[in-house]
């Protein structure tokens, strides 16, 4: 390692180690960081207390105006260290209600920017229905906003993204997503569990990050960018983002990928390298 | 072809139109049929048990449903873009998502945001879109399959279910029993396995009683395909396109009172930077 290299890892800050609003301040530009509906209002989940569990104050979440380089932005930061980055009904409200909102503010000619730092199970258990009907309402927000500005994903770890909220971060126009995420709709264990150990053994980690893992993410083309866990560079991608010219989205890609699926033999549980021959840049499509 | 209940309601609801599948996809059927005198294209996903991918056989929405129903929604979207707006009429009776290794590596989580995406985007291009439960709409099966319709619809009947998770499997997670996990959705709402409990948040249009389910009479067909046709009226005849109504049903107003004091509070503070 040369000593510009030393230094440069040195002065790293790492933003897996941050919390969701120190994530979210580490995003818009210096000193503009303002949260919304925070910890002080007390606006907690109403139906954990019943069943036993204490409600943390902001539920959560963290809605962070300010703005990115220059332009307004809104920040929605998922806590992974709060009930597994779990989403019941008022944190998935803050999600949608703030995705709502930059909606209206693009309607009336503001272009606010908006960004979620998603770091999620998916819908939290003890709010099941109401977790889930949150989330639809996050997925047609998210598809409203699309025709009107650059809806910026990030998964940075070290939970990642499953459930309902891996089909909102498959919706937005541009996923950043670090090595030490990991993405899709099912967790492992949740397999194991539903179609037993022949299937998928959870405790095979190697297996998991190399199939659902950030860097193959990258590779088949499921995310944009590939960023170090470098709170810096996180808030580089995010601005180049918004500035990147805006390719067709991958969900409209629908034939495409229809014939990446058709190419592949389930039967043989295809491994990761194979993947990247199906659905990669370097693929055949 | 297996019986389901997707599948005899979507051919009952159709009829005379003829249900068939889309794409050479067996697990994806529909019809261009009427309903109420005005074109409508029947939906559904059904059970496919020769499917090359062995975990989406018994009507699962896995890699190759996301993708056929976003592919006949998008068709359908384009063919209506100069004229009058189909009705879209998705009956749902889905179990799950495929839980496989081979779906996470190729992608459910994309194909199940492709369909969502379709469908959002016949709403807000002036499809009626309408959910007919008549069976199962489970987890991320449901959001990529009739969560994003303008009305839901269901049939009050104990094996028409909407859920995060099987009762099974939160049984297993939460060690319960069965009858406890039944037992917990009295009290736990939110976790209520009872399609009477979930039309309390306000998230239905309407839950249909008397209805056979498993079999039933041309007059049941008659009253729901009215019930649809007339939902699908409203929502034409409002011009309403977003999911906002959602959150304005009196049942909504308690029992999604966080959503809605959040939302409230979040444009009070909202303000530009």
């Amino acid at each position: 390692m040369s000593a510009a290299h030393e230094q440069a890892f040195a002065l790293r800050r790492s933003f897996i180690e941050l919390r969701a609003r120190e994530r979210a301040r580490a995003i818009l530009d210096d000193a503009s960081f303002r949260e919304l509906l925070g910890p002080h209002e007390r606006l907690k989940s109403p139906w954990l207390p019943p069943q036993g569990i204490v409600a943390q104050a902001d539920d959560g979440v963290v809605v962070a105006r300010g703005t990115i380089a220059g332009a307004p932005a809104v920040v929605l930061a998922i806590e992974g260290a709060y009930q597994g980055g779990s989403l019941g009904e008022v944190s998935g409200a803050k999600i949608a209600g703030a995705l709502e909102l930059t909606l209206a503010d693009h309607r009336r000619g503001v272009a606010t920017r908006p960004v979620l730092l998603l770091e999620t199970g998916g819908v939290r258990l003890q709010e099941a229905n109401l977790g889930l009907a949150a989330i639809a309402e996050i997925h047609a927000a998210i598809v409203e906003l699309l025709p009107h500005v650059a809806v910026v994903g990030v998964i940075a770890g070290m939970i990642g993204c499953f459930g309902g909220m891996s089909l909102a971060a498959a919706l937005c126009s541009h996923l950043i997503i670090t090595r030490q995420a990991r993405f899709g709709m099912n967790g492992p264990e949740v397999i194991e569990q539903e179609a037993g150990i022949d299937e998928l053994c959870a405790a095979d980690r190697r297996l998991i990050w190399s199939l659902i893992g950030g860097e193959q993410r990258f590779q088949t083309g499921f995310a944009d960018a590939l960023v170090d866990d470098d709170a810096e560079a996180i808030a580089r991608a995010v601005r180049e983002a918004f500035v990147a010219p805006r390719t067709p989205s991958r969900t409209l890609q629908i034939q495409r990928y229809r014939q990446c699926i058709a190419s592949i033999d389930p039967g043989a549980a295809p491994g990761a390298a194979e993947l990247r021959a199906v659905f990669g840049h370097g693929g055949s499509h | 072809m297996v019986a389901s209940r997707g599948r005899s309601w979507i051919e009952a609801l159709a009829s005379p139109a003829r249900v068939v599948c889309f794409d050479a996809q067996p697990s994806v059927v529909f019809a261009n049929g009427s309903l109420g005198g005005s074109n409508a294209l029947f939906v559904s996903v059904v059970p496919d048990p020769s499917s090359r991918f062995a975990r989406a056989r018994n009507g699962e929405v896995g890699v190759q449903e996301g993708w056929a129903v976003a592919q006949l929604v998008r068709d359908t979207i384009a063919a209506d873009r100069d004229g009058s707006r189909r009705s879209i009429i998705a009956v749902v009776d889905v179990p799950g998502q495929a839980y496989g290794r081979v779906e996470e590596s190729a992608g459910i989580h994309l194909a199940c945001a492709a369909a969502v995406h379709a469908c959002a985007d016949a709403r807000l291009a002036g499809h009626p879109v309408i959910a007919l439960l008549v069976g199962n709409a489970m987890s991320g099966a449901f959001l990529a399959f009739g969560y994003q319709a303008n009305r839901i619809i269901a049939l009050n009947d104990p094996q028409v279910l909407v859920q995060a998770m099987g009762r099974q499997s939160a049984a297993r997670i939460t060690r319960r029993s069965i009858a406890e996990v039944d037992a917990l959705g009295e009290s736990a709402l939110p976790m209520s396995y009872r399609i009477d409990t979930f039309a309390r948040f306000g998230l239905l249009h309407a839950l249909i009683e008397g209805v056979d389910a498993d079999a039933p009479s041309a007059a049941d067909v008659d009253r729901v395909r009215k019930m649809v046709a007339t939902a699908s009226d409203e929502v034409r005849a409002s011009g309403r396109k977003d999911l906002g109504h959602r959150l304005e049903s009196a049942a909504a107003r308690t029992m999604r009172h966080a959503s809605i004091e959040v939302r409230r509070r979040l444009a009070e503070q909202w303000q530009d930077p």
